[in-house]
């Protein structure tokens, strides 16, 4: 755990007491049983809203407490612990860090208060196909008037059922594979021709496939500068898989902490199955990938609150490390729980399928060590 | 007084700048500098010898700065932890030598601080800043590796001195060093209460040392033997038979000392440097600019971010262990994840070079080469000196997780 300032500290505090309270592991299997159409607990999201989580990193001018990232992952690490689903990354993180990075004065002014004070969810819609590919990015933007005319499909979108306002990676120019010709829009979903489906993945929660049959907007939607927009894309991507490793960690944490609770408490052959040794080891291995993960989120959300040359490095260590560790943590949390790690009613099916998909958001290990390694060169 | 301080700082470092430029003998700046290789760890036979690394020893000692925060009544350079980081700092910036790398520097000297008496750190202490001495540390044995506290070598109390037989191995360059630091058997009765720490001049009547060649080729450790073998009784550290306190607290300081030495993604007695630019070389690239065997670019990628992540976690530890007053959690993991990462390194170098990384010895070989694939073999031994993985991980599952002992 990092050395805390007083604020981060209190901050980290209040979010770890109020998941305890309002939002533990069972309000997230609730929320699934319930069939909840948005993925998550509106009740939620609103108590969060409340307590001003959404506004964490919008400026004081509009509303918000205008604290990094770093704070922000604080409370991401906490809200994973419990699997708490919420639109928090999605548009708390994303959406604000898309803004303040790309948004023109008047397009800040027009959504950034709203997202503060908890009224509208926003998120990124980028990938559109089962893999993530950014400069394959194929949806088209045609200019139309003064305007665009967008068309295409985007999937697996963070909170895509209850979004009410998408910032959409289009191409304007050149082929899939290009980095030059991708533009960012900014398209409420009411607008005509925008559809959506909700995408039932193995984590219950609340991703869809959106669809733009030629939707129309105005030249006030565009985000930067036409076909230049790749940079920003992968700095917003940036900020994404920070915080998404902050969450992932908590999570792996908590199931860690879970199993190593379970090796103290469940007997066989006469004693607690933690006195054996094949499993103590498996226990410390899991916890040294655990702390190696700490330190490269903890570096990553530092490095990008700095505006550091490596932030892009540390984001896709980050990304690739945590989620290697989430992926063996609750493996062998199905494992060493033996067969209750496969009922359903044991909280351990629930990490596992988390795990898996918020590896596969924003890139899984393979991605980023690809990009790791043409960052450096090679 | 931040600013104060910060002025204060600003003033040390610029005093050090021209200080470590005024001093630095001009030879050493020659990148295959005429320097016996050993001088760098001191010891007798280096005593008032013209060998620049000696003459560039002298030097720092004479201002305590081989010892930076050592206290001055011990000839250190009585640094606070602000000063030394500075000092450390403009070495690096302006690219020095080390003065003096040593066991006693870097194990012996801080037990001493902690354990010695008054009389036993004037006598060691200056001499260890000084590097006069070489010292060597005796505490594995043939019957007590993992289980070091089954140790045998006996020590008798026989009045007016110690009387030791016995033997250890693993003494990591025994046959070089002027005294040993040794853990011995004061009593037979008690296995962790029966250990002692004394220091025994290798000059003494009776000690023996045999190099053991290593797969690697080369020969760093020894066995050493101890036939009745007379040590002064002012020569016990800390309490008779209080010396496994000692010992525990010595293997902490070698276990950082080992851990540090990966954090840069080097490797001991290997080839450094970065491992995608060798692969490079050898393996090509494709029209991307990438490695052109996709595999080991993978494999080499996971390997170098597994470094990064270790490197941050270093500095972590260190930074939550200042915060805390006492260790964090994670420097728990930091040795074994070290040993781990270094023989994947040392394994994927080899492979990246082909059959040029499997070269022994001759004219088809590079040093670079031969290098290679004698630290792939030394890095062998990262996992089973200073406490094998296994043992490190029994520490982490009992200490750290507070797992119940095993049956």
């Amino acid at each position: 755990m990092a050395v805390l300032t007083e604020e981060q500290t209190l901050l980290r505090d209040a979010a770890r007491s109020w998941t305890r309270d309002r939002s533990p592991i069972g309000a997230f299997r609730r929320m699934r049983d319930s069939g909840a159409p948005l993925g998550y607990d509106p009740a939620v999201w609103r108590e969060m809203g409340e307590m001003g989580w959404a506004g964490v990193m919008v400026p004081e001018a509009y509303g918000g407490s205008e604290a990094d990232l770093f704070t922000m992952g604080l409370l991401l690490e906490e809200t994973g612990r419990t699997l708490t689903a919420s639109p928090l990354l999605a548009t708390g993180l994303v959406a604000v860090g898309a803004l303040l990075l790309g948004g023109s004065g008047d397009q800040q002014a027009c959504w950034l208060p709203r997202i503060a004070d908890g009224e509208i969810v926003a998120t990124l819609a980028v990938d559109e196909g089962p893999h993530h590919v950014p400069e394959n990015t194929a949806f088209k933007a045609v200019p139309h008037g003064s305007g665009w005319t967008l068309s295409g499909v985007k999937t697996f979108v963070l909170e895509g059922m209850a979004a009410h306002l998408f910032i959409v990676a289009a191409r304007s120019a050149g082929q899939p594979g290009d980095r030059d010709g991708v533009s960012l829009f900014l398209v409420p979903a009411h607008d005509a021709g925008l559809s959506r489906r909700a995408l039932r993945l193995a984590d219950s929660r609340g991703a869809a496939i959106v669809t733009f049959d030629d939707v129309e907007v105005g030249p006030d939607a565009l985000m930067g500068e036409a076909g230049k927009g790749f940079n920003l894309l992968d700095a917003i991507l940036d900020r994404a898989r920070a915080g998404l490793a902050a969450e992932m960690l908590g999570s792996a944490a908590q199931a860690f902490e879970t199993t190593l609770e379970y090796l103290k408490t469940r007997t066989q052959f006469g004693r607690p199955i933690g006195t054996f040794q094949a499993l103590q080891h498996r226990a410390a291995k899991m916890f040294t990938e655990l702390e190696l993960a700490r330190s490269t989120v903890e570096a990553a959300l530092r490095a990008l609150d700095a505006s550091d040359p490596d932030s892009a490095l540390l984001a896709s260590l980050a990304k690739a490390k945590t989620g290697e560790a989430y992926h063996l943590i609750s493996n062998e949390m199905v494992q060493m729980h033996g067969g209750v790690g496969m009922t359903d009613a044991y909280d351990a099916g629930l990490y596992l399928k988390r795990a898996r998909a918020a590896e596969a958001t924003f890139g899984g290990p393979a991605f980023h060590r690809d990009r790791y390694a043409r960052l450096q060169g090679y | 007084m931040a600013d104060f301080g910060d002025l204060e700082l600003d003033a040390f470092r610029g005093e050090a700048r021209a200080w470590l430029a005024a001093n630095y003998p001009p030879e050493l700046r020659d990148p295959e500098p005429r320097s016996d290789p050993d001088a760098e760890w001191g010891g007798r036979r280096f005593v008032g010898s013209d060998d620049p690394q000696c003459v560039w020893m002298r030097r720092m000692a004479e201002r305590g700065w081989t010892a930076p925060t050592w206290p001055k009544a011990y000839r250190g350079g009585g640094l606070s932890t602000a000063e030394a980081q500075v000092l450390e700092e403009e070495m690096a910036a302006g690219a020095y030598r080390k003065p003096l790398y040593s066991f006693g520097l870097l194990m012996l000297g801080p037990a001493l601080l902690e354990y010695a008496s008054e009389a036993q750190k004037q006598e060691h202490l200056p001499r260890i800043v000084r590097g006069e001495i070489r010292w060597c540390q005796g505490y594995s044995e043939p019957g007590a590796g993992s289980d070091l506290a089954g140790l045998a070598t006996r020590c008798e109390d026989k009045g007016d001195h110690w009387l030791i037989n016995g033997s250890k191995i693993w003494t990591s360059y025994a046959d070089k060093a002027d005294w040993c630091f040794c853990l011995v058997r004061t009593d037979a009765t008690a296995k962790h209460g029966g250990i002692s720490f004394v220091l025994i001049d290798m000059a003494s009547p009776g000690v023996e040392t045999r190099p053991i060649p290593l797969i690697s080729g080369e020969s760093p450790f020894c066995e050493t033997f101890f036939t009745d073998v007379k040590v002064p009784k002012e020569n016990l550290v800390g309490r008779v038979n209080g010396g496994w306190e000692i010992a525990k607290r010595l293997l902490q300081y070698e276990r950082m000392n080992i851990s540090a030495s990966f954090g840069g993604g080097g490797s001991v007695g290997g080839v450094s440097g970065d491992i995608a630019a060798i692969a490079k070389d050898y393996v090509g690239v494709d029209a991307e600019g990438r490695l052109a065997d996709p595999d080991l670019r993978a494999r080499i990628t996971r390997n170098k971010m597994d470094f990064r992540a270790l490197a941050l976690t270093i500095e972590r530890s260190e930074a939550e262990s200042a915060a805390a007053g006492g260790p964090s959690a994670a420097t728990s993991i930091i040795k074994y994840a070290a040993a781990a990462f270094a023989q994947e390194r040392s394994e994927l170098v080899v492979e990246a070079m082909g059959a040029q990384g499997l070269g022994w010895e001759g004219q088809d070989f590079s040093a670079q080469e031969i290098a290679a694939v004698r630290g792939w073999l030394r890095a062998k031994a990262n996992s089973i000196e200073g406490g094998t993985s296994e043992i490190n991980l029994n520490v982490v599952a009992k200490r750290v997780l507070g797992l119940p002992d095993p049956a």
